[in-house]
């Protein structure tokens, strides 16, 4: 019973960070048509401001919020400066350009700081167990539900209840005619690219509780199944983002927890084509966007 | 109110609108017609400020509104009304109509009063303020439409092809109500292929072909020309 809750936790924990990230891809491509490779740099330069911040010797708290500040700069600064230019071009450059950007900040990262992890100490009392009703659960898998959940809570409120949240949802509908309705075409786009850089840096967040440490790869292979989340979801479904991460976390802690011995190195290759036959009977994600009837 | 001089519209090496002059005086009906491909879309995109390339001289309400972007251009009082609908199918029919105010911060105090005045208008709206725009009919969907622009309180409307994929009946009563819009002193320019009704509610009548401006005159006129029926059926 133990192990099945334990894993569940883990699962749920995992997919609410795939869903974060996730639905910040998801929130940049629906108003720009942008797949932005650049995100998983997002996610490493919290890790990095959350290292510097505890180096410099500012509290744990404050330095995780330094962390998510610059994973929000970052992310401003990369819409201004390489985004915006090329935004009427075609999705190949805008996806190039991307790559282009991921690959000079990482590598900017590996000179200017290292390439080798640097470790984020973990205050004592994260690292324990909270004890609910009989069984014993780590505080770390707890904090990573309650913050994704808060996280995703927030988020949904800011999208109904605010005229800014609905004008993004429209925007991310049909960009077209959101900006015939007014709507300012930067200041969505850049409010979008705050949210992606927010969210990556909370994913970070709980990434980095996991690993304990920061290196300028950190945010590859996370951002790498955040896209698996995106596809299989529904491209520019923000719902369909948030379901495709979830699905990605339990499909991928099941497997590694219930695999046997002799095939636990299969593990992607078997969680990937679980993937590709949901998209064989769907194939425009589980929850796609949905068009306007013309 | 709307005065437009030789405006042209290029699509890369392609001409669409090739010097077209016109006005609309305040709380008139204009219907602007041709065939397809005529350049009518484009126009409507030029006023709007999101054609892609244009030249001539646009102006609203007594300004050069040529080089205004498009938020600037909703706040002086022109909305357009897209071919095909295009409401936000993902949205509430009250969000949709709180996106159609929101070019404009003066106008946020009175926002939920307005929607009132929308629900007022189309009742069909009120009942359904809550659900997705996607869930309601075409007509109900094309009165979305025009109730999401006409929240940014507009002085003219910009009807695209309102007509468009709707059932006669519906149509005759989305054509009554943008005729009763004029006792609230809007003017409309309305783009149709269906000449017939827009003629029924138009003062007068602009007839477009490759671009530019073919025929134009009374609505009475318009519609005893034999030759406007050769007109439609040419190259367009």
């Amino acid at each position: 019973m133990d192990i099945v809750l334990q894993q569940l936790l883990n699962a749920v924990a995992l997919g609410g960070t795939y869903a974060l990230l996730a639905l910040g891809l998801a929130i940049v491509f629906s108003v720009m048509g942008l797949i932005n490779f650049a995100h998983g740099e997002l996610m490493t330069a919290t890790g990095y401001g959350i290292f510097f911040g505890i180096a410099a010797g500012f509290p744990f708290i404050l330095s995780l919020g330094m962390g998510v500040g610059l994973a929000v700069v970052l992310a401003l600064s990369m819409e201004r400066v390489a985004f915006r230019p090329i935004r009427r071009a075609s999705p190949t450059i805008m996806l190039l350009t991307s790559f282009a950007v991921s690959t000079i900040l990482h590598t900017l990262m590996q000179n200017l700081i290292s390439a080798r992890p640097k470790p984020i100490p973990i205050p004592d009392m994260l690292a324990g167990a909270v004890t609910i009703g009989a069984h014993q659960i780590g505080t770390i898998q707890v904090l990573s539900i309650v913050i994704a959940a808060v996280s995703l809570i927030g988020l949904t409120l800011f999208f109904r209840a605010t005229l800014l949240g609905i004008g993004m949802r429209a925007a991310a509908e049909d960009f077209d005619v959101a900006r015939l309705m007014g709507l300012n075409a930067n200041r969505v786009i850049a409010v979008a690219f705050a949210i992606s850089g927010v969210l990556a840096g909370i994913a970070g967040i709980l990434w980095l509780f996991q690993r304990g440490s920061v290196d300028p790869l950190m945010g590859f292979v996370p951002v790498l199944k955040a896209f698996i989340a995106v596809v299989l979801g529904g491209m520019g479904s923000l719902v369909g983002a948030v379901a495709g991460g979830f699905i990605l976390g339990v499909v991928e802690v099941l497997l590694r927890a219930f695999l046997p011995d002799a095939l636990i190195s299969y593990r992607d290759a078997i969680s990937l084509s679980i993937v590709i036959a949901i998209l064989y009977f769907y194939p425009d994600g589980i929850i796609p966007r949905r068009e306007n009837i013309r | 109110m709307l005065e437009v001089h030789d405006l042209r519209v290029s699509y890369g090496p392609i001409q669409a609108v090739r010097g077209v002059s016109f006005s609309v005086a305040k709380g008139e009906i204009v219907a602007l017609l041709g065939a397809n491909g005529a350049g009518k879309s484009s126009i409507l995109k030029a006023f709007m400020g999101i054609a892609p390339r244009s030249a001539g001289r646009i102006s609203f309400a007594g300004e050069a509104v040529e080089r205004a972007d498009t938020a600037s251009i909703v706040r002086r009082g022109l909305t357009l009304v897209p071919e095909g609908r295009r409401v936000f199918s993902q949205l509430s029919v009250l969000e949709n109509l709180k996106i159609g105010a929101a070019a404009n911060r003066q106008l946020r105090g009175r926002t939920l009063e307005n929607c009132e005045r929308m629900y007022a208008l189309f009742p069909k709206l009120a009942e359904r303020r809550d659900q997705l725009a996607g869930s309601l009919s075409g007509g109900e969907q094309q009165m979305l439409a025009i109730a999401r622009a006409l929240m940014s309180e507009p002085r003219m409307l910009l009807l695209d092809e309102p007509s468009l994929g709707l059932a006669p009946n519906v149509v005759d009563q989305i054509f009554d109500f943008l005729k009763a819009l004029q006792k609230q002193d809007i003017a409309l320019l309305i783009v149709e292929q269906n000449a017939e009704t827009a003629l029924d509610i138009a003062a007068r009548g602009l007839v477009l072909a490759q671009g530019r401006i073919g025929k134009e005159g009374a609505s009475a006129a318009l519609r005893a020309d034999e030759e406007l029926q050769r007109l439609y059926l040419g190259a367009g």
